[in-house]
């Protein structure tokens, strides 16, 4: 078993201060393999994305952190992160209409990434990253007011990969779309994982979502780890705690009896 | 090209380069913008006036500034279509050439304020903390005198005349700016296609160029073009307390200056140069507010 | 009652037909309208209470409530019917909830809107349906602002507020899709309660299939302004529409062990007159 390529060890998230101190990530711990699809799982507030922000190095200057870090063996303390962190580690977000510039044509958004790096042959890499994703060169010198949800999505992708990276993290990556074209985004990161030996780190609240998509999975709730699992484990159902299997539950639909059944686990 | 195909090329689906897809957003935003009549009334005043100023050695008679004491405040006639003043020069004249000096304090003073205020405010708004503290304090202190007081303070220093004036409005002007500026800076600061240029590796000026100050600059320049208004009145405050232009200069404030004891008998001295501020002030009125209209559709009526 | 339903935009770029000719209708059972984003749902859901957007023309060979007309119905009756007998619940409540009113003073006017009723007998009423909602401090949540309550709380308010004047028929407009899986369906079980027990349609209006399957007796399935699908809830795997079934086998399953999901092929045929 090699060493993780994601190692987060008793991290706590600290936003603002005094009596309105938000306690949003308590001593987390995991660890995520080289090549894994990790999935983090949980409802609003959970803190299932705080998590993946602090890996992304973006609460610099909005939280205070505790516990320790290390991405592809490289300590990382504060929320500082070097060029070449930046390269390796990359993010897609959740809404298609708010992550990508207004005002930038998706050509541009594709070549920031590869200038920032200082990466060659420019136009050669921002066509071949758009092919990848499914879309054709006609889309290049569009806005992304011009683009469909998933079309806009393909393009969130496409700038992640630009850079070449080993770890995508997503962030909810089909939340915002409809179920067909969820299919059709889902398919394109399974098979861009595939190709490329990715490891992802998957938060969602859509349990189908990170079965399908996942190996192992951590379940939150209130900014705490409830359980570690394994994919399989759900999909048989038989998770350990009782919070994961109300979740689980819930995921089937609606059933009376089950609902009346429900606890409050605050 | 015909102009068939120039359409065709300005609204076709997938542009096919850069500057094809440029084009046809500002195509589409003056094709916004020409849906709205009063909004072209403020463009054709405006756009008259630079014409005006340009053709100004074709249209007129002379420089305006020669004295001619025989032709003495002659009322508006076939001679002299706004009349002469005091000192026997044609009004027309000197409304005409006034023109190029109202432009040259406009340009100027937003060449000047633009930049400035843009740059305080995205840093300010970006960055927060004790920088954004300090610098809005500091535009606070600009912003709490009023435009006309702290210009006269500033040219009573600097001493009168043209250049030092519009120094002086600059001054008076760039807060506004810098406050809108950031506003929108704090707006768009925690966006996610922000968090996506960080994640990039994108530092904290290339955000601030290429992100923040593209969605910035619409805001400012309306408020540019409504506050031209303004601008045009502060110069014609102060070249009417003779601070500003000084004789002969005809710049439009001075000569409602220098008219005002004829308002009486001779009325054309002074009003002819009060309806050419107003006009273009309000020519800058409308422009601006059809500028904001294409810019951002939900706000105004 | 519904029949050939027409809901027609003109844009600048063309006329947009968002609904073409929908049909069916509701007796006291819930009937979901599921369908993805331009299928024309919501703006059925809108229509029947006349409440499409400026610009929007609405055409229908009938269009009755109870059997009284709704399509030609003056802007007097439809006052009546919106809320009194027809309501409508929408997706998010902090978006409908007037963020200055108190809760308890909102709901007490819906309520006074469509019947007489003195100040103290309304908030008796309020207290009442606050804790038919299942909201356990009824007095509290009454003095209470909607920016203070939670999402799950603030989405039974709106029931609340929606169910106070007694209506038939309730339109609920993806009620639950700002909520947490769980909440979610402890939602849909107070609404449920609710129906049940005063005899109540429900048109329920989402784009979550299984969700509506779960929970619904009937469902129409939405595609491009029109219906392509009707079927029973608990036949929904027997559905015949190969839009229907291209949406079903595009999910995600629980039980996994898909290398890729089928990719839903839009059939240009499905489109009907364009």
């Amino acid at each position: 078993m090699s060493a993780p390529i994601i190692d987060i060890r008793e991290l706590d998230v600290f936003f603002g201060h005094g009596r309105w101190m938000n306690h949003a990530v308590r001593s987390v711990s995991l660890g995520v393999e080289p090549g894994q699809s990790f999935g983090l799982v949980g409802e609003s507030g959970s803190g299932k994305t705080t998590v993946l922000r602090a890996v992304a190095g973006l609460l610099g200057g909005v939280a205070r952190l505790d516990g320790e870090l290390t991405v592809a063996g490289e300590a990382q303390t504060g929320q500082k992160r070097s060029r070449e962190f930046r390269r390796r580690v990359q993010m897609v977000f959740q809404d298609p209409y708010g992550s990508l510039h207004p005002r930038h044509t998706v050509d541009t958004i594709l070549a920031e990434p590869a200038r920032v790096h200082r990466l060659d042959r420019l136009e050669e890499r921002v066509v071949r990253a758009l092919n990848e994703v499914g879309l054709d060169a006609s889309f290049r010198f569009r806005y992304p007011h011009q683009l469909s949800g998933g079309q806009r999505q393909r393009v969130s992708i496409a700038r992640a990969l630009i850079t070449g990276p080993e770890i995508v993290l997503l962030d909810e990556p089909t939340s915002a779309l409809d179920v067909s074209v969820q299919a059709e985004v889902l398919n394109l990161l399974m098979r861009l994982r595939r190709e490329r030996g990715l490891t992802y780190v998957l938060v969602s609240h859509n349990l189908a979502v990170v079965a399908h998509m996942c190996e192992a999975l951590a379940v939150m709730q209130h900014g705490r780890i409830v359980e570690t699992l394994e994919a399989r484990q759900l999909r048989e159902q038989s998770p350990a705690m009782p919070y994961t299997r109300q979740l689980l539950t819930a995921s089937l639909g609606y059933d009376r009896g089950a609902i009346d059944a429900f606890e409050d686990f605050s | 090209m015909s102009a068939a195909s120039l359409r065709a090329w300005l609204l076709a689906e997938a542009p096919a380069s850069r500057w094809q897809a440029r084009s046809q957003r500002v195509y589409l935003g003056w094709l916004a913008f020409r849906r709205n009549p009063i909004a072209m009334l403020g463009l054709v005043i405006i756009a008259g006036l630079v014409l005006i100023a340009l053709l100004a050695p074709w249209i007129t008679g002379t420089d305006g500034l020669q004295p001619n004491l025989a032709n003495r405040l002659h009322p508006p006639g076939a001679a002299h279509w706004f009349g002469t003043d005091d000192l026997g020069r044609d009004i027309y004249d000197r409304i005409i050439w006034g023109s190029r000096i109202t432009l040259y304090i406009v340009g100027l003073v937003a060449i000047i304020v633009v930049p400035i205020g843009l740059v305080i405010g995205i840093i300010a708004g970006y960055v927060g903390g004790i920088v954004d503290t300090v610098l809005m304090r500091v535009t606070d202190i600009f912003l709490a005198f009023p435009r006309l007081i702290l210009a006269m303070a500033f040219v009573a220093v600097l001493g009168p005349g043209l250049g030092n004036a519009v120094l002086a409005i600059a001054l008076t002007t760039w807060s506004p700016f810098a406050r809108i500026a950031r506003a929108e800076a704090l707006t768009i600061r925690h966006s996610e296609f922000i968090l996506a240029a960080q994640v990039q590796g994108v530092g904290t000026a290339g955000i601030l160029a290429r992100h923040v100050t593209p969605l910035c600059l619409s805001s400012v320049i309306v408020r540019l073009t409504l506050d031209m208004a303004g601008i045009i009145l502060t110069a014609a405050g102060l070249g009417f307390l003779g601070l500003g232009a000084q004789p002969p200069t005809p710049e439009w404030g001075a000569m409602i200056s220098l008219g005002r004891q004829y308002l009486i008998d001779q009325w054309w001295v002074p009003t002819v140069p009060g309806i050419a501020i107003l006009v273009v002030s309000l020519g800058f009125n409308l422009l601006g507010d059809g500028l904001r209209d294409v810019f951002d559709p939900k706000s105004g009526s | 009652m519904v029949e050939d339903l027409k809901v027609h935009f003109d844009t600048p770029t063309g006329l947009v037909r968002a609904v073409d000719g929908v049909s069916f209708e509701l007796g006291r059972e819930k009937l979901g309208i599921v369908g993805e984003s331009g299928s024309g749902k919501s703006q059925t859901g809108r229509a029947i209470l006349r409440l499409t957007a400026p610009g929007g023309r609405v055409s229908a060979r009938r269009l009755e409530f109870d059997g009284s007309d709704l399509l030609r119905a003056d802007e007097k009756r439809m006052r009546q019917v919106r809320g009194g007998s027809i309501s409508m619940i929408m997706q998010d409540p902090k978006y409908s909830l007037n963020p200055v009113m108190s809760v308890g003073a909102q709901i007490e006017e819906a309520f006074r809107v469509h019947h007489a009723a003195d100040r103290r007998q309304a908030r008796e009423r309020t207290l009442d349906m606050l804790r038919a909602v299942r909201i356990r401090e009824p007095e509290r949540v009454y003095r209470a602002y909607p920016h203070e309550v939670s999402g799950g709380m603030g989405q039974r308010i709106m029931i609340a507020m929606m169910m106070i004047p007694e209506p038939d028929i309730i339109i609920a407009d993806e009620p639950t899709s700002a909520l947490d899986v769980t909440v979610q369906l402890q939602v849909l079980a107070v609404l449920d309660d609710m129906l049940r027990e005063r005899g109540m349609g429900l048109i329920f209006i989402s784009h979550d299939l299984n969700l509506v399957a779960s929970f619904c007796d009937r469902i129409l399935v939405m595609y491009d302004g029109r219906v392509v699908e009707e079927v029973a809830a608990a036949a929904l795997h027997e559905a015949r529409h190969p839009y229907t079934r291209g949406l079903l086998d595009c999910l995600p399953k629980l039980e996994g062990g898909q290398a890729e999901l089928p990719v839903l092929v839009r059939d240009p045929a499905w489109r009907g007159a364009s």
